[in-house]
């Protein structure tokens, strides 16, 4: 699988990605920087974490207009893979490639901390590794993680089995309509995520649960 | 031409910046205070003269990067 990890200026998790890429699949993925027009040939693009622009006007709005984006929605759009991690799941909502918003936490307060996840859909290029139901514990790290979206896109994307990830019971963390911590676009080639899969992928981090996503993502696109 | 853009919650969606500007508010005394929801308000200037055009181009920048239309709503003020 060759995969290439976008930077942003304030992206901060982009050499996670990068590292757990790498020791996964055991190549090195393309850095692309924001203001590049084009990708490289690549199964997989991965929007990190961190805070692209600063945050400024609204989390990943200036990210969504970056040059890099568009060569990022036309890869999408073509069927290729595309994960956002945390601001990455914020750019994918403000790009329009994933419904709904990312706003505030409920309590105001950034969180970081392990949250427990459940697994609520396997069939998908991201997910396909983890049994449906399975407990996992990922952290997250975010003030803007309150999922968001109208009622007839919520019973939309629970319908269409597009709810990828849910905080477990009694563990949302931020507020999210209905513990949606993860969803899958129409196509399900898009994922975005608040959770960090990328920071549990060896157990020197003190966990390996976030493994799984990427190995899916090996086995579909290599 | 001056333009003020403002850019606010739609209703319905929760608002726990509003909430905490409320409850803080409660905390001075102000008894008085409901409901308070927050927002932004963006100044421009832009060289264009004709109003109309002004408003069109205004509403074209809220939709595509001003404002978020999934949760937000804005309204555009004009000076001469």
């Amino acid at each position: 699988m060759k995969s290439a990890v976008i930077v942003f200026p304030a992206s901060n998790c982009d050499r996670d990605a990068q590292t757990a890429l790498k020791q996964l699949t055991g190549k090195d993925p393309h850095m692309v920087w924001h203001q590049d027009s084009a990708l490289p040939d690549v199964d997989l693009v991965v929007l990190p974490g961190g805070f692209s622009y600063g945050d400024y006007l609204r989390c990943g709005a200036m990210a969504s207009q970056s040059s890099v984006m568009k060569a990022v929605k036309a890869h999408a759009e073509k069927g290729g893979a595309v994960v956002g991690i945390c601001n990455g799941f914020q750019v994918l909502t403000e790009t329009h490639l994933l419904p709904g918003a990312l706003m505030r936490n409920a309590d105001l307060k950034f969180v970081c901390r392990p949250v427990k996840l459940t697994v609520e859909e396997t069939q998908s290029a991201f997910t396909r590794k983890y049994s449906k139901g399975q407990q996992i514990t990922v952290p997250v790290a975010h003030g803007e993680g309150n999922y968001f979206a109208d009622e007839e896109t919520l019973n939309r994307l629970e319908g269409e089995n597009r709810v990828a990830f849910r905080y477990a019971e009694g563990d949302n963390p931020n507020g999210s309509a209905r513990n949606i911590a993860g969803i899958l676009n129409e196509k399900r080639n898009v994922l975005g995520l608040m959770p960090h899969p990328e920071r549990v992928v060896d157990p020197l981090l003190g966990g390996e649960d976030g493994k799984a996503l990427f190995q899916s993502l090996i086995e579909t696109l290599s | 031409m001056k333009a003020r853009v403002f850019v606010t919650l739609k209703n319905g969606v929760l608002d726990p910046q509003g909430k905490a500007i409320g409850n803080a508010l409660h905390g001075l005394g102000f008894g008085a205070v409901g409901d308070v929801r927050q927002g932004k308000v963006i100044d421009l200037e832009l060289k264009e003269s004709d109003e109309a055009k002004a408003r069109a181009s205004l509403k074209d920048m809220c939709e595509k990067l001003l404002a978020n239309t999934v949760i937000e709503k804005y309204e555009i003020e004009l000076k001469a």
